[in-house]
């Protein structure tokens, strides 16, 4: 009994670290139909950035806003300089945004080595603490806390203010958008610089879970890509709902079926693609 | 500089500050004669990056101490990154034989890879000192180039299967480790020992390389009176941090293969690797005068420790020294290089004494190692070794060679529990 019971509180707790993770992916996708395969990237490196301020004595939260930070401003340079040169060429973009993973993966390990870094986990939120008949992980719960937070924070930003009705605007029709006078270069940049520091936030808070190592971007870019296509591009709440989805797919899929452990995410990604391709809560592109 | 210097060693040479080894192991090769070749496969990129490196501080901080010069020959090093792939290693291992010449090749590092050039290398009869640990390599499919002062996957798992029956007296286990060859390899020597003496093993848990999260593992780990664990890379920090997180660890004492304690991950680790018992072929705090060397040059460079990646190059490093000794001139043959290698018996190396069975595997010590908090710092303190340890263990090399080679589910499980 205890064994489903953790299953199911840790699909949350996983949910809130992948919804952390492809939130950005998800915003960056919708608004400039950018496929970004730097995002595991950024993930990394701002999991190495904030164990790097962690180090420098910085308290936890504040490294994870701090490496957020500078990976805004990261984001928004390559923005400004590249991508924006390369605006609907998706096979361009690919090539860049895949080649950027890579320096940056090279990047990561002269810095910082190969050696797995792995922050210990912020005091007073160590220890566990009983969920029902069991004890887990007080951290864990914390993440699931703050993706929630972020969640309702993104969608407030999104359906109730004017930055977030002209980032509507731009999703739906860009050039009209323009036309009426929303400056959608400027929320490019801002969105993309957004969802760089979503990323690195996400890195830090993963950290004392997946720890920092080299091979992170690789491992998470995939399940951003899941997460996304599963929940419909552009969709905030695709991207929650996906998360979630995919935390108990993995968590009770890895337990029922040990032998489709490689395949068992990616079953429901086929299936969508093949049945609702634009996801679950995407839109049907006009 | 030698032409081995490539674009990567310049990179991380000059990240690091310009004067780093990347550019002390290139031998500048004025001499009359042609320099002794030494072709390190080794991965610098990737999730393996961690050992791949290690495995290059260990053979310059032995080339460093011997002056690039072995047994009175000029030696260059010339080191190529696999990228931890079998594709890779090939590429490679091609590279540094027809482009580079090398008279000899050390590593690679997976077991995989070595699977990948094992035949390669024999067709260009170039000896290779491995790291890898594929059993089949020095047992059913035995390559005559090949040796191995390291250790098989199981060779360490066999001892450990049999410390966990005698000394800590335990009965039930469950198993985890990376689903790939060398982690199948240890758990299939481990439980052969372990339920051959009367062990049960009751659940055997596979996770994918790269499981992002082994919560959905450690909750099935249960009612056992330990675990043992096979991961590698940078796995183990992760699974060693949720499994005390999570707490198992508490109820479920932890056991592990050389590489998910090597004694350089100790500084990734923190508190939940406190008590942890390994096996191990090499350990740093091992008293031999070669040992004490090693260890204080490759910290005084890298300011690290090392750990069996480093070790198991610069030990492969006096294999070489030791074979071109015996070879005199003839260093250049590479049949008879092979040769030398495996009659190669050493007795002051960083692991102590070994020397070589007829098949080019190490026949050498064991360790069992307890993880403990030392003036704040972890270590691992030798408890028991194991003298003359050979990759049949006690088995009958006939019989034992008469079965499958470890896999997944061989030897099959017979004590599995739902």
């Amino acid at each position: 009994m205890s064994l489903w019971l953790t299953l199911a509180v840790n699909s949350i707790t996983l949910g809130g670290l992948l919804f952390l993770l492809s939130a950005g992916f998800s915003l960056i996708f919708g608004l400039m139909r950018i496929p970004n395969l730097m995002h595991g990237s950024f993930f990394m490196l701002g999991a190495y950035l904030g164990v790097t301020f962690l180090a420098a004595g910085l308290n936890f939260f504040l490294a994870a806003l701090a490496s957020a930070a500078a990976m805004a401003v990261i984001g928004g340079v390559i923005e400004r300089l590249l991508l924006r040169r390369l605006a609907g060429q998706e096979l361009a973009q690919v090539l860049l945004t895949l080649g950027f993973s890579f320096i940056i993966a090279d990047i990561c390990l002269m810095v910082w080595t190969g050696d797995p870094i792995q922050p210990a986990t912020p005091s007073g939120l160590q220890g566990a603490v009983q969920v029902f008949s069991i004890y887990f992980p007080l951290y864990r719960l914390v993440i699931v806390a703050i993706a929630v937070a972020i969640a309702v924070g993104l969608w407030l930003m999104i359906d109730w203010t004017r930055l977030g009705a002209m980032i509507r605007a731009g999703v739906d029709d860009a050039p009209i958008a323009r036309v009426v006078g929303i400056k959608v270069s400027q929320l490019f940049t801002l969105i993309f610089c957004l969802g760089a520091a979503l990323a690195a936030f996400a890195g830090v808070m993963g950290a004392p879970i997946l720890s920092a190592y080299p091979g992170l971007d690789a491992d998470m870019l995939p399940l951003a890509l899941i997460v996304v296509i599963l929940g419909g591009t552009g969709s905030l709440l695709g991207a929650l709902v996906g998360s979630f989805v995919i935390g108990f797919l993995y968590n009770f899929g890895q337990v029922m079926f040990p032998d489709l452990a490689y395949v068992i995410l990616f079953l429901p990604m086929v299936l969508v693609l093949v049945l609702r391709p634009q996801g679950l809560f995407g839109r049907v592109a006009p | 500089m030698s032409r081995s210097f490539n674009r990567r060693t310049f990179l991380a040479g000059t990240a690091a500050g310009g004067a780093t080894a990347a550019f002390r192991i290139a031998a500048p090769a004025v001499a009359q004669n042609a320099p002794f070749k030494i072709g390190l496969l080794t991965v610098k990129t990737g999730p393996l990056a961690q050992g791949g490196n290690q495995m290059e501080q260990g053979i310059a901080t032995f080339l460093k101490q011997k002056n690039n010069t072995l047994a009175g020959r000029k030696v260059e090093l010339v080191v190529a990154d696999t990228g931890g792939n079998p594709a890779g290693a090939k590429t490679k291992a091609q590279e540094v034989i027809e482009r580079d010449g090398v008279n000899v090749i050390l590593g690679p590092l997976a077991a995989y890879e070595l699977l990948a050039i094992t035949d390669y290398v024999r067709e260009r009869e170039t000896p290779l000192i491995s790291l890898a640990a594929a059993e089949d390599v020095t047992q059913r499919h035995v390559n005559p180039f090949v040796t191995r002062p390291s250790a098989t996957s199981a060779q360490c798992c066999h001892v450990m299967g049999d410390y966990a029956l005698k000394e800590l007296k335990v009965q039930r286990a469950a198993t985890i480790a990376d689903d790939q060859a060398f982690g199948q390899e240890e758990v299939g020597g481990f439980l052969r020992v372990f339920e051959d003496g009367g062990g049960k093993v009751v659940k055997k848990l596979w996770p994918p390389l790269n499981a992002p999260d082994y919560t959905p593992y450690i909750a099935q780990i249960h009612d056992v009176d330990f675990c043992f664990n096979g991961l590698a890379g940078s796995n183990p920090v992760k699974f060693m941090r949720a499994y005390a997180d999570l707490g198992v660890k508490a109820k479920v004492p932890l056991l592990a293969g050389w590489t998910a304690m090597d004694d350089a991950l100790l500084k990734s680790v923190g508190e939940e690797a406190v008590g942890v018992i390994s096996a191990a072929w090499y350990s740093a705090d091992f008293d031999t005068p070669s040992n004490k060397s090693f260890v204080a040059d490759l910290q005084k460079d890298y300011g690290v420790l090392p750990g069996g990646y480093s070790a198991g190059m610069y030990i492969a490093g006096q294999c070489v020294e030791a074979a071109l000794a015996k070879l005199g001139d003839k260093g250049d043959d590479r049949k008879a290089l092979a040769e030398a290698l495996h009659g190669v018996s050493l007795t002051d190396t960083p692991r102590g004494t070994f020397h070589f069975d007829h098949f080019g595997n190490v026949v050498g010590t064991v360790f069992i190692r307890k993880c403990e908090k030392k003036d704040g710092k972890l270590t691992n303190t030798v408890i028991k070794t194991y003298p003359n340890v050979s990759q049949f263990w006690t088995y009958d090399e006939k019989a034992f060679l008469a079965q499958p080679v470890y896999g997944r589910d061989e030897p099959p499980a017979k004590n599995l529990e739902q």
